[in-house]
């Protein structure tokens, strides 16, 4: 068995439980502030220690999985729900207008540096989750338009799309019926890469506060918090440090251990 | 080659074009009236009038959109809302940080990133390769600005090498500035260096199982030699298109490192421009980081172009 796929897995699966059960169950309320009990380094009660008001690190830990959870969710929502059929189209009239217009977009929006625009969309628009989402998915499109492109170039000129177009199906049809199943390998990979990038786009954007606003909590503002008292409580720091990369890492093998499981020859441009 | 540059630079000029709409559109819904933020909430009406119309806010928008790209075009960036003076000798300030620090942080990740991926790829399948993807993978899992954050707890306030923050200033030398560079590069570029050592080994694995590198041992070079006269030269054309990717993301990506070492660079300027509502400010940022990295892609794309004649060919 595939060693990336298991230990991906394990860590991404952990995260997700850690999100859906803070919904019912924290060790602490992750708001209630504790000020006696400020700045605690991990010990047996707080196990993650206490912030600077003597919140609990560990359940603001798992009640901002579910904010990087959501944020990533949609964003690779946004991308799926828009690239994939863009991809469809373009590759059910390759060489036409269509295709040239979706991949010269594509181009473009690939050109931006999209930190920068997602600032920009977020400073303008209001910080909060919503415009986060936003500005990370739309960077999302044309990932997955590239991707389901890619993969659905070869398979028109299969003999049994061929079959399909001589039973009288039309472009469409065919993309859903027949394209799109043979693809989704390649998207759930991609999909798996697109989530933790979202994770670390999230991260990055909550820490500048643009992402999401008090009192919701984000493993990047705590790391905001963390900034000014880092020499007095590194803990601060390194525990939503941890969860991010535990996290992106686990995504990323999970990544790397779908497409290998999935079909060894698929290659997915990842970079 | 002419027809290829030709077609590039239309597309180029196009999405120049196209970029500097967006973003003018995004600024132009932008909730807020500079002239009543500048003003106060007291202000008059008929003042607020009189600065409208210095800005040129009473224009049209199309108006305002051919002066800004017209401005553009000839380095008139325009005119800061908040401390009224000129744009354009506010980015050249700051362009004075940015830049260096990204070409810096360039000139690390490719100091990391060459040697690892080159061993990587030399001992596939071995200890040494899956030692060093482990530690890529890791890298490409770590947000930079927590890595800054790290690196200022252990270099500048526990071992005291470096300072917590602030830019030097080029005149009080090389050596100081480069040195409160120093830190911020270092977190810049492990991450890119993670991703280019993946590159460098996947590109050399793909040029090692090529017929002319048989060819090359088997006319008595060694494996290193093959590797470096022939192996390494034909790798090189991916990773430099990544390079070139990375340097204009490090321009960008400098952004949230400067937040953190309080750097003087563009992205603080983007910062301080949005909390004051300088939008113009922040119009001409964006577009400049957006040109310059429209412009690399351009001249990676013809370098590469005028390596690889294969492609001219295809496009």
């Amino acid at each position: 068995m595939n060693r990336s796929l298991i230990l991906g897995g394990v860590l991404s699966a952990l995260m997700v439980i850690a999100a859906l059960l803070s919904f019912v169950w924290t060790p602490f309320d992750h708001g209630a502030m504790n000020i006696p009990e400020k700045l605690q380094t991990p010990n047996g009660i707080h196990w993650f220690g206490t912030d600077h008001f003597g919140r609990d690190l560990f359940s603001m830990i798992m009640v901002g999985a579910r904010t990087s959870i959501a944020v990533a969710c949609v964003a690779v929502g946004i991308g799926i729900g828009l690239g994939v059929p863009l991809g469809l189209w373009a590759a059910a009239r390759q060489g036409g207008w269509v295709d040239e217009v979706i991949m010269r977009g594509n181009d473009l929006i690939f050109a931006f540096p999209s930190l920068v625009i997602a600032i920009l969309i977020t400073a303008v628009f209001g910080a909060g989750a919503i415009n986060a989402i936003i500005a990370i998915g739309i960077f999302n499109i044309p990932v997955f338009a590239r991707v389901t492109r890619g993969g659905a170039l070869p398979l028109w000129a299969r003999e049994f799309i061929l079959a399909a177009r001589v039973a009288g199906k039309g472009a469409a049809r065919i993309s859903v019926e027949h394209i799109l199943p043979n693809i989704a390998n390649l998207l759930i990979v991609q999909a798996t890469i697109q989530f933790s990038l979202g994770i670390l786009a999230e991260a990055a954007l909550s820490y500048v506060g643009l992402g999401a606003q008090p009192p919701t909590p984000s493993w990047g503002r705590m790391l905001a918090d963390a900034q000014t008292l880092v020499s007095i409580a590194p803990h601060m720091a390194l525990v939503p440090g941890m969860a991010i990369i535990l996290t992106v890492l686990g995504l990323n093998l999970l990544g790397d251990g779908l497409r290998d499981a999935l079909d060894p020859k698929l290659r997915v441009a990842r970079v | 080659m002419l027809r290829y540059t030709l077609k590039r630079l239309l597309s180029l000029f196009i999405s120049l074009a196209i970029a500097s709409l967006l973003i003018f559109a995004v600024i132009e819904v932008a909730p807020g009236d500079p002239a009543s933020f500048m003003l106060g909430i007291n202000a008059q009406e008929d003042t607020l009038a009189a600065l409208r119309a210095e800005l040129g806010l009473d224009q049209p928008k199309w108006q305002r959109y051919l002066s800004w790209v017209g401005g553009m075009v000839q380095g008139d960036f325009g005119t800061s809302y908040q401390y009224r003076t000129p744009v354009s000798e506010m980015i050249a300030d700051r362009l004075w940080v940015s830049l260096p620090l990204a070409l810096y942080a360039l000139t690390l990740s490719t100091i990391i990133a060459f040697p690892a991926g080159i061993y990587a790829a030399s001992r596939r399948g071995k200890a040494g390769d899956v030692g060093v993807m482990g530690a890529t993978q890791v890298g490409i899992a770590i947000p930079n600005f927590w890595f800054a954050m790290m690196l200022v707890l252990i270099f500048a306030i526990n071992l005291r090498w470096f300072s917590a923050g602030g830019f030097a200033g080029w005149d009080k030398g090389v050596f100081a500035a480069m040195k409160s560079l120093t830190l911020p590069a270092i977190a810049l570029a492990l991450p890119q260096a993670a991703i280019l050592a993946r590159v460098m080994r996947s590109s050399l694995l793909d040029v090692l199982d090529e017929d002319f590198m048989r060819t090359a041992r088997a006319k008595g070079l060694s494996r290193g030699a093959a590797l470096r006269r022939h192996g390494l030269r034909n790798a090189m054309i991916p990773v430099l298109t990544i390079l070139g990717l990375q340097f204009s993301f490090l321009l960008a990506g400098g952004i949230i490192i400067e937040q953190v070492f309080y750097l003087p660079g563009l992205g603080r300027l983007i910062f301080q421009s949005i909390s004051a509502r300088d939008l113009i400010v922040v119009e001409s940022v964006t577009m400049l980081l957006v040109f310059a990295v429209i412009v690399v892609n351009f001249v990676v794309d013809l370098a590469y172009a005028a390596v690889d004649p294969r492609l001219r060919a295809r496009t």
